[in-house]
C-alpha cells in the first residue's frame, strides 16, 4: 500500500512524577517496585503520534517494544491498552534510570530485529527523545545505528507525510525554533518531544481488544540482563533543595510590583 | 595516559563557534591541564577558517571536516564527520557541547567508535568523574566509566566560554566523503507568529500557569487581557517565557488559551530545564513535575492566590499571595516608566 508504515515505538516505564524518589545503594530507587509507574511521558507522546499516523495511513501497524519487570509492565499496560491500538513486544528487564543506555539500546534493537514479518523498508522507529528516568537521549540513536538506520531526528514535534511520500519533520533546536527537514520516506528514527496530540481518552473496548494480544506477549516476554558497559556510580543523592519561603500576605498590588521590579534590577 | 579530544561546530552564522562549543573547549583545556594530557580540538562546518581563530591558544592540534555537505545539521553527514574526526584524533576522552546539533548525533558516533557515552554532564572532575542528573533533575549522581573512548556531552551554561589568546591555530583537514543521505534540511521555523518568547540568555524566566486562562473574580475568563499583560512584561523585562504543562495542553483541548504559548515553552518533567538567574512564576501551582524544570533557576518568586501551593512549600524564596492580573499590570506600569 502506498505510504503505509511499520511503526515501532520504544518505551520504558518510569515512576509516576508525583512520587517522592529516594536513591538507595546500587544505585536504585527505594521501593522501586512499589512505586506507581507510568509509560515514559515522551515515549507516550510518540505512541499517540504513531497511532494517529497509522490511522491516517491504512495498512500501517504500531508495535510497542517495552522493557520493564514483567509484573510492572502488566500493571501499566492495563491503562496504556485503553489509549490506542498496538501490538506489544515485551522485554522482562530492569526498571530505572541507573542502567546503561547503550546496553538498553542493544536489547531493544535485538527485540525489534526479531519481530516476525517486520518490513524494515517501511520501518519508522519511534520513542521519546529522552526518558524521564535516565534522560540521556542515547537509547534511540544507538538502536537506530544497530538497525542500520542513518536518517535520524530528535526532539521531533511534528511529522507530516506528504502526498509524494516525503516526510516533513520538525525538530526542536535552540531558541524555541524548529529545524525543518525533508526525508525521502522510511526507514527513519524519530525521537519525539511532546508532539501536538492530547492524551487519548480511555476506551475500555480498545483495552479489551489490545489485552487479547498483550497477555500472551507478557507471558513470552524474554528475560533481559543489561551489561554495565563499564559504568559505575561514585554517588547518587537527592540534593537539599528546600528553601525558606517568605509568604507575603495582604500587601497591596502596587507595593508587590515595586518589590518585584527592585528584585529584577538587583 | 588519557588523550582528550573536544568536538565543536560552527554556529548558524557559519563564521563563529557556538557558545556551548567554547564552553566545552574551556572544560577540555582545564581537564587537560589537570593531568597534563594531550588535547586536540575537532571542528565541523562548511568553512571553519574564521571560527578557528576563536580557538587560538587552546590546543596544539586542530582537526576539521569542512565542505558544503557539512554546513547544515543532519544526522548522516554529522555522524560521518564526527566519526572521522574521532578516528583521526584517536582519543580516550571526548568532550562535546550538548547543542541540538551534537545531542542528536553523538550517541551514534560513540557507538561507531566502540565507546561509551554519558550526556547532560554538568561537571567533570580531575579524577575523571562526571556529574549528571537523573529522573529529570531530581537525583544528582557522579559516574565513572572504564570503557574508552568515553564521550561526555556537556550541558550549556556549566562552564565559562573559552577566550582566544594569540594567533589563530593551523587547521589540519580531515577528508570525509559525505555519505548518501535521504534527508535535506529546509531551514528553521519559529512556531510563534511574530513573537519570540523563548530567550535562553535572558536573566529572568517568567512562567505563566493555567490560572491566567481560568475564570477570574468576576466569573469571566480574561485570556486577551492575560496575553496583553504577559507580552507587555516580556517586552519590557526582556524575559524568557515558560509555562506549565496544563496551560500548553489547553490548546489541544479547545479551551481558552494564550496564542503565543506552545509546547516549546513548557518547563518541567516533559519540558525544558532552562538556566536563568531568576524566575517569576504566576498563576501556577508549583507541582513537582513542573518544578523539576526549575532546577537551574537560582532565585525564585511566585505570585499565587493559594497559600498552600507548591511554591509556598519550600520551592520558592518568596510567594506573594495576590492576584497576578493586578500585580503584573502594576509591574508593567513601573517598567514602562
Amino acid at each position: 500500500m502506498p505510504n503505509s508504515f511499520q511503526i515501532v515505538v520504544c518505551s520504558s516505564l518510569v515512576p509516576d512524577p508525583l512520587q517522592t524518589l529516594e536513591p538507595v545503594a546500587g544505585p536504585a530507587l527505594k521501593n522501586e517496585m512499589m512505586l506507581p509507574a507510568v509509560l515514559d511521558p515522551w515515549a507516550a507522546c510518540s505512541l499517540y503520534e504513531a497511532a494517529a499516523l497509522a490511522a491516517a495511513h491504512p495498512g500501517s501497524k504500531v508495535y510497542l517494544v517495552a522493557m520493564a519487570p514483567k509484573a510492572k509492565l502488566q500493571q501499566v499496560m492495563m491503562t496504556v491498552a485503553q489509549k490506542v491500538p498496538f501490538e506489544l513486544v515485551a522485554l522482562d528487564g530492569p526498571l530505572g534510570g541507573f542502567t546503561d543506555a547503550q546496553s538498553t539500546a542493544a536489547a531493544l534493537a535485538e527485540a525489534i530485529a526479531a519481530i516476525p514479518a517486520l518490513d524494515r523498508s517501511k520501518l519508522l522507529l519511534f520513542g521519546g527523545w529522552e526518558s524521564a528516568s535516565r534522560g540521556a537521549g542515547v537509547t534511540l540513536q544507538t538502536a537506530g545505528e544497530l538497525l542500520g538506520i542513518t536518517e535520524q531526528f530528535q526532539g521531533v514535534d511534528q511529522l507530516t507525510v506528504r502526498d509524494d511520500g516525503q516526510l516533513e519533520v520538525l525538530e526542536r533546536v535552540e531558541g524555541g525554533r524548529h529545524q525543518v527537514s525533508l526525508c525521502q520516506g522510511a526507514p527513519a528514527v524519530f525521537g519525539w518531544a511532546t508532539g501536538n496530540l492530547a492524551e487519548p481518552r480511555n476506551s475500555p473496548q480498545m483495552g479489551m481488544a489490545n489485552m487479547r494480544g498483550i497477555t500472551p506477549a507478557l507471558m513470552k516476554a524474554k528475560p533481559v540482563k543489561l551489561d554495565a558497559n563499564g559504568l559505575s556510580y561514585v554517588s547518587a543523592a537527592v540534593p537539599k533543595q528546600t528553601r525558606e519561603t517568605r509568604l507575603v500576605r495582604d500587601m497591596p498590588a502596587e507595593e508587590i510590583a515595586r518589590e518585584i521590579v527592585a528584585w529584577m534590577a538587583e | 595516559m588519557e588523550k582528550i579530544f573536544v568536538l565543536t561546530h560552527v554556529d548558524e552564522s557559519g563564521t563563529a563557534l557556538a557558545k556551548a562549543s567554547l564552553e566545552a573547549v574551556s572544560a577540555a583545556v582545564e581537564l587537560a591541564k589537570s593531568f597534563s594530557a594531550e588535547l586536540t580540538i575537532g571542528l565541523l562546518g562548511a568553512d571553519v577558517a574564521q571560527a578557528a581563530a576563536q580557538l587560538a591558544g587552546a590546543a596544539p592540534k586542530v582537526l576539521a571536516v569542512t565542505g558544503q555537505a557539512f554546513a547544515q545539521p543532519r544526522y548522516a553527514t554529522d555522524a560521518a564527520a564526527c566519526e572521522a574526526l574521532v578516528k583521526a584524533a584517536a582519543p580516550t576522552i571526548v568532550l562535546a557541547p550538548s547543542t541540538a546539533r551534537f545531542a542528536r548525533v553523538m550517541a551514534g558516533v560513540a557507538h561507531r567508535a566502540g565507546g561509551a557515552i554519558d550526556t547532560h554532564i554538568t561537571a567533570v572532575s580531575p579524577s575523571l568523574e562526571a556529574t549528571r542528573w537523573f529522573y529529570r533533575q531530581r537525583i544528582e549522581a557522579v559516574v565513572k566509566r572504564e570503557r574508552r573512548p568515553w564521550f561526555l556531552l556537556l550541558d550549556a551554561g556549566t562552564h565559562a566560554a573559552y577566550s582566544a589568546t594569540g594567533a589563530a591555530p593551523a587547521v589540519e583537514a580531515v577528508a570525509v566523503a559525505a555519505p548518501a543521505s535521504r534527508t535535506t534540511v529546509a531551514g528553521t521555523r519559529s512556531p510563534q507568529q511574530g513573537e519570540q518568547t523563548i530567550r535562553p540568555n535572558a536573566k529572568l524566566l517568567f512562567v505563566a500557569g493555567a490560572g491566567w486562562t481560568k475564570k477570574q473574580s468576576d466569573g469571566q475568563v480574561h485570556a486577551a487581557d492575560a496575553e496583553k499583560l504577559i507580552l507587555g512584561f516580556l517586552h519590557a523585562a526582556d524575559a524568557s517565557l515558560g509555562s506549565s504543562k496544563s496551560l500548553v495542553d489547553q490548546s489541544g483541548e479547545n479551551q481558552a488559551t494564550l496564542k503565543f504559548m506552545t509546547h516549546l515553552n513548557q518547563i518541567g518533567q516533559t519540558g525544558a530545564t532552562p538556566r536563568h538567574a531568576k524566575g517569576l512564576s504566576t498563576c501556577c501551582h508549583g507541582e513537582e513535575p513542573h518544578v523539576v524544570g526549575w532546577r537551574f533557576v537560582n532565585e525564585r518568586r511566585a505570585i499565587n492566590l493559594d497559600a498552600n501551593c507548591g511554591w509556598a512549600r519550600g520551592k520558592a524564596d518568596v510567594v506573594y499571595l495576590a492576584d497576578a492580573f493586578q500585580v503584573m499590570a502594576k509591574v508593567n506600569e513601573l517598567l514602562e516608566k
